[in-house]
């Protein structure tokens, strides 16, 4: 009886339309998630094996054929802390001065336009800026602290612009409000900004920390080392990291049995979702506490 | 009612005047929005301020507490006194203008933390040296509330986040968290336009119950409003102050063919 609310030909034609779209993004979203699973499930199916508490915790063995990977899981942790130590600060203020205090005018954008390119340059010519920088010119020597350094540069962009990101994605009502108390700017920032800008703070370091721990040419010539019988005392010490050692046991080696790099990798991989998910819990617990 | 967070005694000159400008232009880049405004702003009555939209009411209120200047492309001639004092002087410190001259915006803008925390966050940015009591902080937090008549409504909730009320009563308290830190100007700019008519009415009551202790300018382009709550009023247009009088006489009686296209509703 419905006649006034009868499908048309045309809605009919449009409902087809609209499931064939659906499904085809659909179809593109699973594209993406087929590789990952593949990845993880090699990984885990290849590599699952040779993991155990000796294996994280004992010195590599027999020329890198056998054994544990604790110098390179412990490397890789020196190398992303100390450099977060130096970029997270670094890229905080940079953004805080870019959004909160620098005009609007050529020179700002030029900074940012720079940025962004920062952002763009291969990991490789970081390498060699890193070389000549810090190994060379400050004289730091292949160490933990030019490696740390050469990561932390390459990684500052991210930081900077979701940093910048997030605090301009906090109301400028806000800032007016404190200002029209009488707040100087960094009343402002301090009291209302910062806390409503942590969350999208975090996010850029938890993209910082995936990166770092993963890079591997910006460390090869700066402060990793294929293999070291002790391990780092101090950031002026070389160091051996797990994206190094990977290679180093996939490709440099001869006669690796095969699970060893999976392993590796696995562990690797693992350290960095683990890492993405304590930050990932400390943003939603942030999140739950912020309402506006 | 607690006499802390009373206004500030308003300062006496002879003319009773609180804001004054003395040929003020402003440019936004090289686009210009105000053309010699000539004001005389009298000290402890509502003025309002009317004008089509565009015709540069928020960018004169936003000049008289300096809050344009965060734009850097802002400039400005003219002087601009509060209390005979030119508030583009050299000398002349930004914070102790925004102390004196406080603003309430179109969309109220309560912080995202408690209802106590929004009003005492002035009163605590400028007394850091001296330690108050929890009982003197309480004594302003009530004396500020009880003056926008939210007290009662909220005085069991102080802890709940502000942006948890109501808007009018968002609004009221962006009102209240001025009054500690003691202005004598307060500068409004459509206040009610986020406001249903009821909370309208109510902020309305309120600014009127203001009267005298402040001197309010307040933007509207509710002209019953206008009519109804103020008593002098401006009308501005393209820039321009075309008509400055009683508000009364400005709408029974408007010297300018313009107001009288204007508040018979030719444009705007
Ligand atoms: N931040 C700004 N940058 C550039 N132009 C602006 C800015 N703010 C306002 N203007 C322009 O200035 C004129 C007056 O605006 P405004 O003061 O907001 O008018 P009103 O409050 O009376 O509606 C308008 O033409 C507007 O486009
Ligand atoms: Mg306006």
């Amino acid at each position: 009886m419905a006649t006034m609310f009868a499908e048309s030909a045309l809605n009919a034609r449009n409902k087809k339309v609209q499931g064939l779209v659906k499904t085809l993004f659909m179809l593109m979203t699973l594209l993406l998630i087929i590789p990952v699973a593949i990845i993880l499930g090699t990984l885990v199916y290849k590599g699952g094996g040779i993991i155990s508490i000796d294996f994280l915790f004992t010195y590599p063995t027999d020329g890198m054929t056998a054994g544990g990977i604790f110098p390179a899981l412990l490397g890789t942790v020196w190398l992303v802390s100390v450099a977060l130590l130096a970029s997270v600060p670094i890229g905080i203020a940079a953004a805080i001065y870019l959004s909160e205090y620098a005009p609007d005018n050529w020179s700002t954008r030029a900074i940012n336009l720079a940025i962004i390119n920062l952002a763009g340059v291969p990991s490789i010519v970081h390498a060699l800026f890193g070389v000549g920088a810090f190994v060379i010119f400050f004289g730091f020597g292949t160490s933990i602290l030019s490696a740390s350094l050469t990561l932390a540069i390459m990684t500052l962009p991210v930081v900077i612009v979701s940093t910048r990101e997030s605090l301009q994605a906090v109301p400028p009502a806000f800032r007016e409000a404190c200002w029209n108390m009488g707040a100087t700017r960094w009343q402002a920032i301090r009291k209302v900004v910062l806390p409503n800008a942590v969350t999208g703070i975090l996010t850029g370091v938890i993209l910082e920390v995936s990166r770092t721990s993963g890079e591997t040419a910006p460390i090869m010539f700066t402060g990793a080392a294929f293999f070291l019988p002790f391990l780092p005392q101090g950031i002026f010490d070389q160091t051996m990291a797990m994206s190094l050692h990977l290679f180093v046991v996939s490709t440099q080696v001869p006669g690796v049995p095969e699970e060893l790099p999976y392993g590796v990798a696995l562990v690797l991989i693992a350290m960095v979702l683990l890492m993405n998910s304590l930050s990932i819990g400390f943003r939603m617990y942030l999140r739950g506490k912020k309402k506006w | 009612m607690g006499n802390t967070a009373a206004s500030a005694e308003q300062p006496d000159n002879q003319a009773g005047i609180a804001i004054q400008t003395d040929q003020l232009n402003l440019w936004y880049g090289t686009f210009q929005a105000l053309f010699d405004v000539n004001l005389a702003i009298r000290k402890g009555i509502i003025t309002s301020l009317i004008g089509p939209s565009g015709c540069g009411k928020s960018t004169f209120l936003r000049s008289v507490n300096r809050i344009n200047e965060r734009l850097g492309y802002v400039r400005i001639s003219g002087t601009i006194e509060v209390f005979d004092q030119n508030i583009y002087d050299q000398d002349v410190e930004l914070i102790q203008v925004r102390k004196q001259v406080g603003m309430v915006f179109q969309r109220p803008n309560p912080l995202p933390v408690s209802i106590r925390d929004n009003i005492l966050f002035g009163h605590r940015l400028h007394n850091k040296d001296r330690r108050y009591s929890r009982s003197e902080e309480e004594e302003i937090l009530e004396g500020a509330l009880q003056q926008v008549l939210l007290w009662d409504k909220v005085k069991d909730m102080l802890d709940r986040k502000a942006t948890e009320l109501s808007l009018e009563e968002q609004q009221k308290l962006c009102i209240a968290r001025l009054l500690p830190v003691k202005p004598t100007v307060l500068l409004m700019d459509e206040p009610c336009s986020a406001l249903d008519p009821k909370g309208t009415a109510a902020v309305e009551e309120l600014i009127w119950e203001l009267r005298g202790k402040y001197t309010i300018l307040i933007v509207t382009h509710n002209m019953a409003q206008a009519r109804r709550a103020s008593e002098e009023c401006i009308f501005m247009l393209m820039g321009k102050v075309v008509e400055h009088s009683l508000t009364e006489q400005l709408f029974v009686t408007p010297a300018s063919r313009e107001t009288a296209n204007y508040i018979e509703g030719r444009y705007g």
